[in-house]
């Protein structure tokens, strides 16, 4: 999807922010991964022509960083921490339980990341970007239900504060792909 | 007497009862600002020459003198820039992670001093990406800030202008590295760069620039309020001040505590964080962060100093001490740090973008019973690629020191366990070989 008259207007003003209008590379990409659920190639597109640079700058910068998804992956992110502090905490149990309990949930993507800088907190895991810890997998498991059915405020996919009505852009992508559309 | 914090930049957030860090309350209670407005009556060179005076050394892990830094800026070169590095990656450290979300204002107030000290006008806190919840207080902050004139132009009327902007990371641990976190805020790989030239010289958009951590930048409100002197007279050697130290793996207690340099590590971890969980032995323990070299227990006694660490072959790097009790294989933990490393080396230069990985590979076979006799020396012989000697302080192949730090656990397991680690090799590969001859 390509950017509107009032999202282009939002990209400029935050661009104008920076003495160079190039840094803003990293919250454009925000942007758009809050509104479609992933960063899709339309946007990194716009993002290009918005900041004068060529598609390929863009996609090669953001393929570097963790949190920007280039695929649908769903409603919400499940970060799990196994670094050091978490291994000997139960982190890597946490990640195979969780894995194997939403392998086919369209709506929740679960990944195994590098330390979250919360080892207090160990086994930690962050879903959309908000810190729960220590959690055992049944604790884990309660909290992403209660996301799904609501009862706990999500962030957006990009950890942005929940906007009024949360985007399941990503989620719907993901459904058609797997639905073959 | 028991150990105790000596709580400096931690008091304000520690006192509370609740999580009430707003402007209002950060100003009544924890008269923010105040040092700053002492500050615009001082001349940028004086407060270079407090913060010098005070000793303090970057708390983000390479602890250069913090005022010393400042002074390399060339003469009457302009623009200038700060960039804060909120970028907080180094594993088991969480220190920045509490300072940001429960007093941002020291934060936002110890950047915008130091602006004024380097003749800054633009400002940036390059924040980690997956600090959501920071993300949004410091904004707040920062906007607190501006709607009451201790930002944006003529600020409290001393004619000192500044733009200060909250730049959020996309995870990423390299952007952590100065000049990863300027190529980043560039709008780039977050990939360093060689130095020299160092960022002082030729940093932001090829401009003077200052790097400072978030706790650095916390604890010069507090220089400033109380002067130079009265920080240097506290902590040990050239190791001056409190530290936040951020105590985690099998402790009864783990947390943040901020203490006077000097204090021992037993009394840290055991005074303060509980001692090892549980009631087990320790089994060794990581001083400064996943690229620290390891210690052991009968280094407890040795002081937080950091040149004492130095001299121990380590350093207290990031601050953040990590420990294992007598049940964990250091040649597992060895393998998740390697893995760390292979996952964040940015791929710029060949020794750390191939090293990581080899180390990974052959680690994770050792920690799963498939090692081969000559493994660890096989380590040893292409980390001396990566970080010729294999040694501390690290040589390093690498434009940045992610290279060499791939080398610690390594370097810690021969050191350590050498023996040990060897004649388990010796039984795996005869093991193995049973296996294959009875596979057939």
């Amino acid at each position: 999807m390509s950017f509107t008259d009032t999202e282009r207007r939002r990209a400029e003003e935050l661009i104008a922010r920076y003495p160079h209008g190039k840094s803003a590379l990293l919250p454009l990409l925000h942007m758009a991964q809050d509104r479609d659920g992933y960063v899709t190639q339309d946007a990194m597109q716009d993002i290009a022509a918005l900041l004068g640079l060529t598609p390929a700058l863009v996609l090669g910068a953001c393929s570097f960083y963790t949190m920007f998804k280039r695929e649908p992956i769903g409603r919400l992110v499940v970060s799990v921490c196994t670094n050091v502090s978490c291994l000997v905490n139960g982190g890597p149990a946490l990640v195979d339980s969780l894995r194997a309990r939403y392998a086919d949930d369209l709506d929740v993507h679960v990944e195994e990341v590098e330390c979250i800088a919360a080892c207090d907190l160990a086994p930690v895991m962050q879903v959309n970007y908000e810190f729960h810890g220590p959690v055992t997998s049944g604790a884990a498991v309660e909290v992403i239900e209660q996301y799904k059915s609501g009862a706990l405020t999500a962030r957006t996919i990009s950890g942005s504060p929940a906007a009024a009505s949360v985007s399941g852009a990503g989620t719907t992508v993901r459904r058609e792909l797997a639905k073959g559309g | 007497m028991a150990a105790q914090e000596t709580r400096v930049i931690t008091k304000f957030l520690r006192d509370r009862t609740d999580d009430s860090w707003e402007f209002a309350v950060a100003r009544e209670h924890n008269q923010a600002y105040s040092a700053l407005e002492k500050a615009l009556g001082m001349e940028p060179a004086q407060l270079v020459e407090e913060v010098t005076k005070s000793g303090l050394r970057g708390r983000g892990g390479a602890g250069f003198g913090t005022g010393q830094k400042w002074s390399f800026l060339p003469k009457d070169v302009f623009p200038r820039y700060l960039a804060v590095n909120a970028d907080e990656g180094e594993p088991a450290t969480f220190k920045d992670h509490m300072l940001i979300e429960r007093d941002p204002h020291q934060i936002v107030e110890g950047s915008i001093i130091t602006a004024y000290a380097i003749e800054a006008h633009h400002a940036f806190i390059y924040l980690r990406g997956e600090f959501a919840l920071g993300a949004e207080r410091l904004q707040a902050a920062v906007d607190d800030a501006y709607a009451n004139g201790f930002l944006g132009k003529n600020i409290l009327g001393s004619g000192f202008d500044l733009e200060l902007i909250v730049h959020r990371g996309a995870g990423c641990y390299i952007a952590g590295d100065e000049t990863g976190l300027l190529s980043s805020l560039e709008g780039e790989r977050a990939m360093p760069r060689i130095k020299p030239p160092f960022p002082a010289v030729q940093g932001l958009y090829a401009a003077p620039t200052i790097v400072n951590n978030v706790e650095t930048m916390s604890a010069v409100p507090h220089i400033v309020d109380r002067g130079g002197e009265w920080y240097a007279g506290t902590g040990v050697n050239k190791s001056l001040g409190t530290r936040i130290f951020s105590v985690s793996g099998n402790v009864e207690k783990p947390g943040n505590y901020e203490v006077e340099l000097g204090m021992t590590f037993r009394d840290l971890i055991e005074g303060l964080a509980g001692g090892v969980a549980g009631g087990k032995q320790m089994k060794f323990f990581i001083p400064g962060g996943a690229s620290s070299p390891w210690l052991l227990p009968e280094h407890l006694d040795e002081p937080l100093d950091m040149d004492r660490a130095t001299e121990l072959g380590t350093m207290l790097g990031s601050g953040a001490i990590m420990v294992f009790d007598e049940t964990v294989d250091p040649v597992l933990v060895a393998w998740r740090i390697a893995k760390f490393f292979a996952h964040e080396s940015c791929g710029k230069c060949t020794p750390c973008r191939e090293g990581s990985w080899w180390l990974e590979k052959v680690l994770y076979r050792m920690a799963n019973g498939l090692g081969r006799a000559d493994d660890l020396d096989l380590l040893l012989s292409f980390g001396n690629n990566i970080s010729p000697g294999v040694t501390w302080p690290p040589g390093q192949t690498t434009i940045c020191q992610l290279g060499p730090s791939t080398m610690s656990p390594t370097l810690s397991l021969h050191k350590h366990w050498g023996d040990e680690i060897r004649a388990r090799l010796a039984q795996d590969a005869e093991r193995r070989t049973t296996l294959e001859v009875a596979a057939g």
